[in-house]
Order: C-alpha cells, then structure tokens, then sequence
C-alpha cells in the first residue's frame, strides 16, 4: 500500500493498478485478505471526514479474499478483478447488506438478492468492501441530498463530489477502492468523475443490466465504472456488460474486451468539437484545460473538425421532463408495503402511503415527483412530456448526424470545476445546470468516457468527456487513453 | 415568474403522487414548480409537429441492438421468507396495511 503522505487539506491518494495488485496475488507476495484488511483500515481512518461509505460488507469481502488466496495458492486460474477492493453505490442491492439509495424511506432494508452488475464484479473476482454513498435516488449533482449527510471531495473537503455517485468517485480519488461502480441518468457518474479526478465511463444504454439497480428514470438509468485509470476502467467494463435475462432491455450485442481496444491508439481517429458544448457558461480555466486536451489529441494524429449540435440549449428542459415523469412512476412503489419506511400512526391506507412517503422522502425526490406527476397529469401529458419526448428525438437525430462525419464527440464534462458545499442548494435550476454537458447524451442513449484533462491554477481537477456513437465504447476509450497519455 | 400552477394544484398533484406537504413544504412546492415550468416552456420555440416520440431506446434504430428476451419457462422465484423479513407488517404469507376504506 502507498504510504500517507498527502498534504493535510487533500484526501488524494492515487490507488495502485489492477495488473500491479494482481502480479502481487498471483507471485503470492500479496494476500488478497491483507489488501482488503489494510482498505478497511483507510476507510476507518477516513470515512468520518469524508462520508463516503455508508455501510461496509466486511464479511462477505474476507470470504471472497480468502477464496481467491485460495485459488492462488492452488495455482487455479483468477478472474479478471481477481482481489480488486471495489465498492457500488448504494442504488445496487446486494444481497443482506443494507441498501438505501441514499433515503431516509430505505432504511434499514436489506434485499433478497444481488444486482447483476455486483454478481458480475464478484464472479470475476472482485472483492466488494461496502456501499457507497449518494444523492437520495441518484438525483442531485452535488451529494447534498443524502438523507445521510453529503460526501466530501477528496481534492478539497470544502467542496462537493459532485452527484449522484458521489461516494463512487470520491471513493477511487481517496483510494478508499480501486474501482467502484456508479449509476448516470443525466450525468451522476461522468460529472462527479470529472469533479473527484478519475475516471468514469458512461456504457451504452443496454448494454449493462440494469437489474438489482433501485430504479430513478427506467429509459434513462445506465450502471457504470469508476476507476483510477482508462485502462481499470474499461476492463470493469468488459466483465460487468452484456446480456441479461432479468432486464428485457438489456442489449445481446458482442462485448469486447475494452482495454485491449484501449491499446490501440487514437491515431487517425475523426474527433467533433461541438461549438454549443463552448459558450457562455463555461469556465475559463475548464476552457483552457479542455482546448490542451484537445490539442493533445491533434498531436496523437487524430483529425479535429467542428460540428454543431444547435439543440443542446433544450436538452436541460426535455431531460427534467422526462426524468422526473419516469421517477414520479418509478417512485410510486415506496409505499410502506412491502419495505422500507412505515408511518406509524396511520388510521387508513391512504393515509400511510402518504405519511410513509412525506417522512421518507427528501425535499428534491418530493420536488421531482411532484413535477413529474404534474407534467403525467390529464390536461398536461401533451404539452410537456409528449413534448419532451419528441424534443429527445430530435437531441438523438443530432447526434447520430454528428457521427456519420466523425468517430468521437470532445467537450467539457461539466461547467465548472467542483463548487463549494452549500453553493448551490438554494436554487434547484442553478443545480440543474451543472449537468448543462451530460444530459443530451444521457437522453440520446450513446456512450462516453469522461477522462482527467488537467486542473485549475488552484488544483481542482478537469475532465474532458469523449462521447461515442451506440455501441462503440471502444473508441470512447481509444480516445481517452491518448488523453490520458499526454498528461495534459 | 407566470404563475400558472396555483396552491390547488400543488393539492391535487400531491394528492396524485401520495404526498402529504406540509404549509411550509406546500408554499416552497407552489414556487418551485412554476419556476421549473417556466423554464421547461422554452421547449415550446421548436416545432415538433412531425416529430415521432422517443420514449425508450428501443425505438431508436440500431441503438442498442437486439433486446435480450429470456426464454419463457418457470424458474424459482426469490424465498418468501426472506422478502416478507423486509416488509413492516405480515403474517408471513401476506402483507398487512391499514384498513382501505373508513366507515
């Protein structure tokens, strides 16, 4: 393990790589108990100040450590994450541990079963240390609407991790995981990459189950990975992808080995700059750190080119309609039944759903209930969110036009570099904004990379999000890795 | 800021959604929808009269490939035991909840 030698304002600590871990199991220098053992002791050190963890799944990870020690020491093959100390977001059920989506209406609730997502991670390897914290169903870009209190940055604890997975990305920039596993509806796991300083990846819509992940808006909602480099990240996401019987929209398209197409270079590659993505709004200094980046990949050989996607304005709009409609509905089954919160002093039916869901609920889920009931309501369906949905079809044509000239889109991941705690929770809008960036690809189902691409002068992390047509992750991360190369 | 949601609507919809606000939760609720509704309007300035909905990714061709559709065969379902642990009230077969209707 790296030694402790962060100055006292930061948390970063740059965790070791998959192949530098798993040389260490394999020649049997290193027990993967004892890395697990020395994470928890990091977490224990930590986690108050930081608020990353919400619960740790301390036995379950010594059991997987010991079989894959085990294993080693039989000579028997070792699965890809074979060791890796991982934590998910606590929108994934695991079975027996607690799983709260970050809401005061889910303590306490410990599911029957395993997301798909976290059963792939463990079938190859992974030793899963605990859940991690988030906005109160993955909806909110700062952390701030836990219902147990925000994680802070690792880069700065006066600022925020950015949201929803903000636990997720804190946690790899910290070291507290190696990789972890996020969600991204309108951008919860690309924004707060960007903001902790690692890597997230945004998979093609399909293309990981979506089963066993507390749902928020169903044609929106994506399971993704964090990690600390390109490379970790796109090998997480070969094993956690691919066909699922238990999510009817899950995609049987072929799964590539990532990181292996990740070695390929970006050379000759056809890279968009969409001048939308560029004006008012942005930061300065993101501006620049983004420009470097872009320059880098022009020296790797890729060709640079403009492209305009002039409806990105309303993509904001269409996303707060559709999302919420979806979550209003999705919502509904919180309702003091069959788990989770029950008021209780409550004489009829009706009025224990509706004390339980008041007490359970947080202002933000009450506030988009509230405008996706609205907008689903007789008299209103129409002009908003059949509305939305045909905006969101002109917002994907765009983008599939795009790709027919080039083979990746660049553009900042968010706005701003992380902003301060309490900044912006006052005004719902100004929070909404922070996802100005993420949302249009959100809604138009394609995939990206969001990668490092510098920092502030004050040392606030920079990313660049590289977005790639359906199904073509591979590029996505060909793309990233040059980035990542030239150390902008 | 137009004020086209008013406090009765705020009633009705959280009536619909199964919220009980309180005052105070219901005045910041009656502010915070006319001011999201406000900015949502801008949709308005496109003309989307031959536009088709997108409502899932399915329907978006070649964007994300074949659905994977299980087989159609019984398979075990989750232990009723462990699901009923979770629930706040039973009688290990059912759920309980309050009564529904009053008299």
């Amino acid at each position: 393990m790296p030694s402790e030698t962060s100055k006292p304002t930061t948390f970063v600590q740059k965790p070791k790589t998959f192949s530098e871990l798993q040389e260490g199991i394999r020649s049997r220098r290193v027990k993967a108990a004892d890395i697990a053992r020395t994470y928890y002791e990091r977490i224990e050190r930590t986690n108050e100040q930081l608020n990353i963890y919400l619960s740790l799944t301390k036995d379950r990870a010594l059991e997987q450590a010991a079989r894959i020690d085990d294993a080693a020491s039989k000579g028997d093959p070792l699965g890809p994450l074979s060791g890796i100390p991982v934590g998910v977001k606590d929108v994934l059920v695991v079975r027996g541990a607690p799983s709260t989506a970050g809401s005061k209406i889910l303590k306490g609730y410990q599911p029957p079963y395993d997301a798909t997502a976290v059963a792939r991670l463990e079938a190859a390897g992974a030793v899963l240390l605990g859940k991690l914290n988030c906005d109160e169903f993955a909806m909110g870009s700062s952390n701030e609407n836990s219902a147990y209190g925000p994680v802070r940055n690792p880069v700065d604890p006066e600022r925020v991790p950015g949201g929803s997975s903000g636990g997720s990305a804190a946690a790899v920039a910290a070291d507290l995981a190696v990789a972890t596993l996020g969600t991204d509806t309108g951008g919860s796991i690309r924004q707060p990459a960007s903001f902790c300083g690692v890597v997230g990846v945004l998979p093609t819509y399909g293309r990981v189950s979506r089963y066993g992940l507390i749902a928020f808006a169903s044609s929106l909602d994506r399971v993704g990975p964090f990690a600390a480099n390109v490379r970790d990240a796109a090998t997480v996401l070969s094993v956690i992808a691919g066909p699922d019987a238990s999510d009817a929209t899950s995609s049987s398209a072929s799964v590539a080995d990532y990181a292996a197409e990740s070695d390929k270079g970006a050379e000759g590659l056809r890279i968009g700059v969409p001048e939308e993505y560029f004006a008012e709004g942005l930061d300065p200094e993101v501006r620049e750190q983004i420009e470097k980046g872009i320059a880098a990949l022009e020296n790797t050989g890729c060709t640079v080119k403009r492209v305009s996607l002039p409806n990105t304005r309303y993509a904001v709009p269409t996303y707060y309609l559709v999302a919420t409609a979806e979550a209003s509905a999705n919502l509904a089954r919180f309702d003091g039944v069959r788990y989770g919160h029950r008021s209780p002093s409550s004489a009829t039916l009706s009025d224990m759903y509706s004390h339980s869901r008041d007490e359970g609920f947080g202002a933000e889920v009450k506030r988009r209930i509230m405008l996706g009931t609205y907008a689903l309501s007789a008299g209103y369906y129409d002009a908003y969110y059949l509305k939305a949905q045909k905006v969101r079809r002109l917002l994907a044509d765009e983008f599939l036009r795009a790709f027919a000239d080039v083979d990746a889109i660049v553009t900042p991941t968010a706005p701003t570099p992380a902003f301060k705690l309490g900044e912006k929770t006052g005004d719902p809008l100004a929070m909404y904004l922070a996802d100005i960036y993420t949302v249009t690809a959100s809604l138009a189902g394609i995939c990206g990379v969001t990668v490092p691409c510098g920092a502030t002068k004050t040392g606030l992390p920079v990313g660049m999000q590289v977005l790639a047509s359906h199904m073509n992750e591979s590029t996505a991360f060909r793309v990233a890795r040059a980035v990542e190369a030239a150390k902008v | 800021m137009t004020q086209n949601v008013k406090a009765a609507d705020v009633e009705r919809v959280a009536e619909l959604a199964h919220l009980k606000l309180t005052p105070d939760e219901a005045g910041s609720m009656l502010h915070d929808l006319n001011a999201m509704l406000d900015y949502v309007a801008q949709l308005n300035e496109l003309d989307t009269s031959s536009v088709a909905p997108l409502s899932q990714m399915s329907e978006l061709e070649g964007a994300s490939g074949r659905p994977a559709l299980r087989e159609d065969a019984v398979k075990p379902s989750l232990d009723r035991a462990e699901v009923m642990s979770q629930a706040p009230e039973t009688d290990r077969a059912f759920f309980k909840v309050p009564k529904v209707i009053e008299r």
